[in-house]
């Protein structure tokens, strides 16, 4: 078992905690896990991606180049890493701020309308929580429950209370992709 | 103990501490500046001292400082910090003090770019100083292997007297992995009876230097230099080998490469092509042996490295002509991937399986 996940978005959007929470979740389930934050010069509001990699074996190259997900939260981050998943792989694309359908045939792709999801449980901020509820629920590369065990050591004790309203986001992230997952 | 994620350079600061460092000088640079952040914030709980030096010069003359005074002490820096740290680091290495320098490579020349690079391989195995020294030179591959390395880093600069370099670059700097601190018992050290800490009126002074205007005298500290050297070469070497001696070709390459290269063999074993790997942890002393053990039958070694070209020399002198060498890098800060290096030993091998 190999995961190798590209998450982008813009500056802001939480694609590095959510990248970090995804590796400590690896890392509670005793994976080999690696973490690899894109740190280029790029400008404010530019965009942000990171590597995940969890593995069975130990992780070789840190660096995502055949990506078996990309979860892309908006769209230069689609039109940069469309090309890097993997024939059979994932694509889960927040459709709140991407306006335009994957060009690959070959992929399984997942549209989440992560933004809306998220501010109807109140919180825009959440929408990564959304789109890694969607990813857990499609690859089951690791469970919801290590999510949770991960969140306090990834987030700390000031943000444990936020911990209940991230739940619901991977709840309804899940809900949203449930009847395509289970087709 | 329980396993924590961290960042390579949040790692580094953790394993320094965790060997006893108490003293850090620094100045910030892209890609290694949590270092001297997580130094500043957590060196003050444990007694310690963080500075902020004005400039790499006066950071590495401090490091030279507290390290004569016997305290284990750290800098670290990226590729043009580091080079500015050289004239301190030849003083620290000609008047023999232990300390731990850290140099996360990023892209050069000059100022260069702030993504990982291996360019730093020459100045590090050579001595980017002036004179005739060496120092130990350890290059992790993982976030875990960072962190044992720093902490018996801190012990080799102890017995031998030496300042040691830490060679990773941006990748391992940046990356998160899983790390747990091993509380195994320090090595055997010797007592800094050399060290400046006042004679209470009991002893001659110590002192610390690396001038000496007589050349026959100096002649004599650089015989005694070298014959430390030899000790280092003789002890000292680490390396990683993997399949050397039924395979076709063998590739090395160090630190973060290596994993890309690792990446690039199990692509192509399972297209049923015979590959090795040889890893050098340490690359001063340089694990030459490694290389005599190479099934003789090999088509080559290839080199792979993110610089034009540092490290071959060294597998060239290994190899002794032995076999032929080929090599591939990328520079500026551009990481190689897997898929060009199986490309590179499909075209040696010829299609050959």
């Amino acid at each position: 078992m190999e995961e190798r996940i590209i998450i982008a978005g813009f500056g802001g959007q939480g694609v590095m905690a959510m990248g970090q929470l995804l590796t400590y979740s690896g890392m509670v389930e005793e994976k080999n896990v690696s973490w690899l934050p894109s740190y280029g010069p790029e400008m404010r509001g530019g965009t942000a991606n990171c590597n995940v990699t969890i593995s069975s074996d130990p992780v070789g190259s840190p660096v995502v180049v055949e990506a078996t997900t990309a979860i892309v939260l908006n769209k230069p981050s689609l039109d940069k890493f469309e090309t890097s998943v993997v024939t059979g792989g994932n694509l889960l694309i927040n459709t709140s701020l991407i306006d335009r359908k994957s060009n690959r045939d070959d992929l399984n792709v997942y549209y989440i309308p992560a933004n809306e999801i998220a501010i109807e449980l109140g919180n825009v901020r959440i929408a990564n929580m959304v789109m890694l509820g969607a990813y857990i629920e499609i690859t089951k590369a690791i469970s919801v429950d290590s999510v949770y065990k991960a969140f306090e050591k990834v987030f700390g004790e000031s943000k444990a209370h936020l911990l209940p309203i991230n739940k619901q986001a991977l709840e309804k992230g899940a809900e949203a992709v449930k009847s395509l997952v289970n087709a | 103990m329980t396993k924590v994620l961290m960042k390579g350079n949040e790692a580094v600061g953790a394993a320094a501490i965790a060997a006893g460092c108490r003293y850090f000088f620094g100045y910030p640079i892209t890609p290694q500046n949590e270092i001297p952040e997580y130094m500043s914030r957590e060196l003050g709980k444990v007694g310690g001292v963080f500075v902020q030096a004005e400039s790499e010069v006066a950071a590495i003359n401090m490091v030279y400082g507290a390290a004569g005074s016997g305290a284990r002490v750290m800098t670290s820096s990226s590729s043009p910090g580091i080079a500015l740290k050289q004239e301190g680091i030849s003083y620290i290495a000609g008047a023999e003090l232990p300390c731990v320098i850290v140099d996360m490579m990023r892209g050069g020349p000059g100022l260069g770019s702030i993504q990982p690079a291996q360019g730093d391989y020459f100045l590090a195995t050579r001595g980017g100083g002036n004179g005739d020294y060496r120092m130990i030179v350890l290059a992790p591959a993982d976030v875990q292997e960072l962190v044992d390395l720093v902490i018996e880093g801190f012990d080799l600069a102890d017995i031998y007297r030496t300042p040691v370099m830490i060679l990773g670059d941006g990748m391992i700097g940046q990356m998160m992995e899983p790390v747990e601190f091993k509380t195994e018992a320090n090595k055997e050290l010797p007592e800094k009876d050399w060290a400046t800490v006042g004679t209470g009126g009991k002893r001659k002074p110590n002192v610390i230097n690396s001038l000496y205007l007589q050349a026959e005298d100096l002649e004599n500290h650089n015989i005694k230099l070298q014959a430390k050297f030899a000790k280092i070469r003789e002890n000292e070497k680490r390396v990683e080998k993997y399949n050397i001696e039924n395979a076709d070709i063998v590739l090395t390459a160090y630190g973060t490469t290596s994993r890309i290269a690792k990446t690039a063999i199990s692509k192509l074993e399972k297209e049923g092509y015979k590959v090795g790997l040889i890893r050098p942890i340490s690359l001063y002393p340089f694990p030459n042996e490694a290389y005599e053990e190479i099934n003789e039958d090999a088509k080559g070694v290839l080199t792979i490295e993110m610089s034009s070209g540092q490290m071959i020399d060294d597998v060239r002198l290994s190899l002794n002509g032995k076999l032929p060498t080929y090599f591939y890098g990328r520079t500026g800060g551009m990481v190689p991937s897997p898929e060009e290096i199986v490309n590179k030993v499909k075209e040696i091998l010829g299609g050959d399986k």
